[in-house]
């Protein structure tokens, strides 16, 4: 049945090319539109790490005085101080942790020929390697003694070893950075979540390519290397590393409910017990698995989600004038309907056909929007935006976008092919 | 022009009348917003700042030694000063519209608690001029306070004398002189000895509206925080001052990393992403109007297509080719404005849910004026095709059986 439908529907096109060119055309705009905006949301807003995402935990204490709170609203500050970080982090209450922030560094280039340059780092205490799962190329990362003993060794990405060393074994060579020598220890294979979950509030680019070198937390401010993001909560005159400012994000990874509930338990005694040291003045404290904790800081920039509205605002526009369209050709063709209903197609016969003729129109503008929406991605990888190199179609939203094109039509068909078989056919014979 | 015979047979094509309407109404309701957006990020893109920009060129240094920072800095600049076509050259911790933006609050009481993110403007000797600063009132620094600016271990700012931007000047001393009054942050206190004209922050989508045109300057001494140098030159010479100093950078610091931007590109790397934005929402709202314009094309095509009969009749009886084409147009108005209507509740609605969710601004009546009027034009424009065909169907039709 399916076939003659499809057979009915083609000749119907035949008869009205322009209706049907227009009705495609506004369907394949909404289509493509709104599958732009949603792959770069979707990029924007995924897991950046899908397979471990789940143990993985931010962890937030308030360290500031009553009378100065961090926030108007009652928001626990974004990052730790060093004192709390490390202590957490000493602690070995979770079975991994990390205390990390960024930082700008120069790196000079061991020819003479290229120029020095800027990069972002980020400076990490020993399990950040193992707990993000970061897949190392040559070498590995450092243990707890090296990060207690300042030692000045480094970690790079595949990028910068492709640029540095042109991709080889650069385990045990030295890099420079901010003019002291750092030796090479492992090289990373390519890594950079998407979005950068850890570098939140730590000044780091959200998106994009990742950063170039990784550092022993302590060896990198021995070395005399500022976090990006500071913020201080009283006049200081201290070294960061006592100075009443948050500058650290720490992560802890908790295999299960129960580890998260002691974990809960040993943040509270903690609190309970800087409070009672006279550090704290607020116990209060928070623990976010690591989607929430994306999901609650709004990481997608408003100018996507806004776009994202507008687009299905815009495809809305374009489904109703797909239901006009449809309706106008349908009842045009009330003498056809009424021919058929005589000879006895059923009324579900004849909805079923003008079904198919609607999900033929959506399978078509899905087509022609899938080249619609891969435009539009390519404009989005010629703008500034961090996360401009990384809008693609992948296999899934290719399927999606036929899936939310035949959806799209679908619903779009359901009230001309409601109003179709509702016509009666005796005054259609008699008038035709 | 009688309008209840219209009103009479609307009835007889509910689905397609109120399609129309629905089609109108959403349209509007995207377009004022949208062209709402597009205003705002225009004035952005065109936010005043009461410097010489065509003249202005930006070099941020990067990776010097921070210890001999003072003495680098001095001698780029000696070495700058000598450039063909160069009027002046200094330093500053950061241009307006700089990426590293540096705040601070400061308050007109030594108690109260800061309310704006004030941006911190560190400059070298001469930044005034090479700037282009335009005093309002009192005067610049002298030799002397600038050879006593420094930073404090708590990152405030040794000297005693601020200049001051004119909107802050304005909200903390409302109706007086801001000359000789004391600016507070942090414990620590100095003096307005000048006002000038609004210079627009280091990052105004940061520090937000209040933030936006609130700019502190302190004297300062070359140091490793003045890590950006200043070239002002005829804005024809701009482009090859700029190139010349690069090399001439290039060559005195070896091992520093060197970006220069002219101010005018500054400025368009600042704005690019509302730009960007704006050039969007252009897009899909001439789209969008094409698409309802053709929507009600089809719609009324179709009801003309089945009322030919009808319409010979009235041509029969002395109808004339205007009255028919007054009757589709009169029936497009009335849809449209019932499209209008509900359209405005709508648009009025999703701005007020932007607001809410989004930095968004309270959205001014007019541009509900235009989005109706736009709209209303844009269903007339398209009835038109549609109503000449109807009004030139000629009396016999009226004869015919079918």
């Amino acid at each position: 049945m399916l076939g003659y439908y499809l057979d009915l529907a083609l000749r119907s096109f035949k008869r009205n090319k322009v209706l049907t060119t227009l009705m495609v055309i506004t369907l394949a705009l909404g289509i493509g539109a709104s599958m732009t905006t949603l792959t770069v949301l979707r990029l924007l807003s995924g897991d950046p790490l899908p397979q471990k995402s789940g143990q993985l935990f931010y962890v937030q204490l308030d360290p500031y005085p009553k009378d100065r709170p961090f926030s108007r609203s009652d928001k626990l500050p974004w990052l730790n101080t060093y004192v709390d970080a490390m202590n957490l982090v000493h602690a070995h209450r979770a079975e991994r942790q990390a205390a990390i922030a960024m930082t700008q560094v120069k790196l000079t280039p061991t020819t003479a020929q290229q120029h020095p340059f800027f990069s972002t780092g980020v400076m990490a205490t020993a399990d950040f390697f193992s707990m993000f799962e970061a897949p190392f190329q040559y070498g590995s990362g450092w243990s707890t003694a090296d990060d207690n003993d300042r030692a000045k060794v480094v970690v790079i990405a595949d990028y910068l070893n492709d640029q540095l060393f042109g991709g080889a074994n650069s385990v045990g060579r030295s890099l420079r950075i901010n003019d002291e020598d750092f030796r090479i220890i492992g090289v990373l294979r390519h890594w950079a979540p998407q979005p950068r979950f850890y570098s939140l509030y730590l000044g780091g680019p959200n998106y994009g390519k990742g950063e170039a070198v990784f550092l022993p937390l302590q060896s990198a401010r021995a070395a005399g290397m500022d976090p990006i993001n500071m913020m201080s909560f009283a006049a200081d005159t201290q070294a960061l590393e006592y100075a009443p400012t948050i500058w650290l994000g720490v992560w802890v990874q908790l295999p299960d409910a129960v580890a998260v509930a002691e974990y809960k338990n040993f943040l509270a005694a903690y609190a309970n017990q800087q409070l009672a040291l006279g550090r704290f003045q607020r116990t209060r404290f928070g623990l976010s698995g690591l989607m929430a904790w994306l999901d609650s800081q709004q990481v997608v920039p408003d100018n996507v989600r806004m776009q994202t509205g507008l687009a299905f605002s815009f495809l809305l526009i374009c489904m109703v004038n797909t239901v006009g369209l449809l309706l106008a050709k349908c009842l045009r063709r009330s003498g056809e309907i009424g021919v058929r209903r005589a000879l006895g197609a059923s009324r579900q016969a004849i909805f079923a056909q003008f079904m198919a003729e609607a999900g033929l129109i959506g399978l078509v503008g899905g087509a022609l929007g899938l080249l619609f929406a891969s435009f539009g991605l390519w404009c989005i990888r010629q703008q500034p935006a961090e996360y401009a190199s990384l809008a693609h179609l992948d296999m899934q939203m290719f399927l999606s976008t036929f899936a939310v094109a035949l959806a799209a039509s679908l619903i779009a068909g359901i009230l001309p092919a409601w109003r179709a078989c509702a016509v009666t056919p005796a005054p259609q014979l008699k008038s035709a | 022009m009688d309008i209840r015979p219209i009103l009479a047979s609307l009835p007889k094509h509910r689905i397609p009348a109120l399609l129309i309407v629905l089609e109108i109404a959403l349209a509007c309701a995207v377009l004022c917003n949208a062209v709402f957006m597009v205003a705002q990020c225009v004035i952005d893109g065109r936010a005043p700042n009461a410097i010489d920009e065509q003249g202005l060129s930006v070099i941020h240094m990067g990776g010097v030694d921070s210890r001999r920072a003072a003495d680098t800095v001095s001698r780029d600049l000696a070495a700058l000063r000598s450039l063909p076509g160069l009027k002046n050259a200094a330093a500053i911790n950061q241009p307006p519209l700089g990426p590293d933006a540096r705040y601070n609050g400061f308050t007109n009481k030594p108690t109260a608690e800061p309310q704006v993110n004030s941006s911190v403007y560190l400059i070298g000797k001469g930044a005034e001029q090479t700037l282009g600063l335009r005093l309002l009132e009192g005067r610049y620094f002298t030799d002397q306070e600038y050879a006593q600016g420094e930073l404090l271990p708590n990152h405030q700012s040794a000297s005693h004398v601020v200049l001051i931007n004119q909107s802050d000047a304005k909200r903390w001393w409302p109706g007086q002189s801001a000359l000789g009054q004391q600016i507070y942050a942090d414990g620590s206190a100095w003096t307005v000895i000048g006002v000038v004209a609004d210079v627009i922050a280091q990052d105004p989508n940061f520090a937000g509206v209040s933030g936006r045109y609130s700019g502190v300057f302190f004297p300062q001494r070359p140091s490793a925080d003045t890590n950006h140098y200043i070239l002002r030159s005829e804005p024809a010479d701009r482009d090859r001052v700029l190139q010349q100093a690069m090399q001439t950078l290039g060559k005195l610091e070896p091992g520093a990393v060197l970006e220069g931007k002219t101010f005018t590109d500054l400025r368009a790397d600042y704005f690019a992403g509302s730009r960007n934005l704006a050039w969007m929402l252009v897009l899909v709202c001439v789209v969008m109007l094409a698409v309802t314009a053709l929507g009600i094309v089809g719609l009324t095509s179709f009801w003309v297509g089945q009322r030919r009969k009808q319409i010979g009749i009235r041509r029969a009886v002395g109808a004339s080719y205007g009255q028919i084409l007054a009757y589709f147009q009169t029936e497009n108005f009335l849809l449209s404005t019932a499209g209008v209507l509900l359209g405005l509740v709508l648009a009025f609605g999703i701005n007020i849910y932007l607001m809410r969710h989004y930095e968004v601004n309270r959205m001014p009546w007019y541009y509900l004026g235009g989005g109706a009027a736009a709209l209303w034009l844009l269903g007339q424009l398209a009835v038109l095709g549609p109503a000449l065909r109807a009004a030139s169907v000629p009396p016999v039709e009226a004869t015919r059986t079918v």
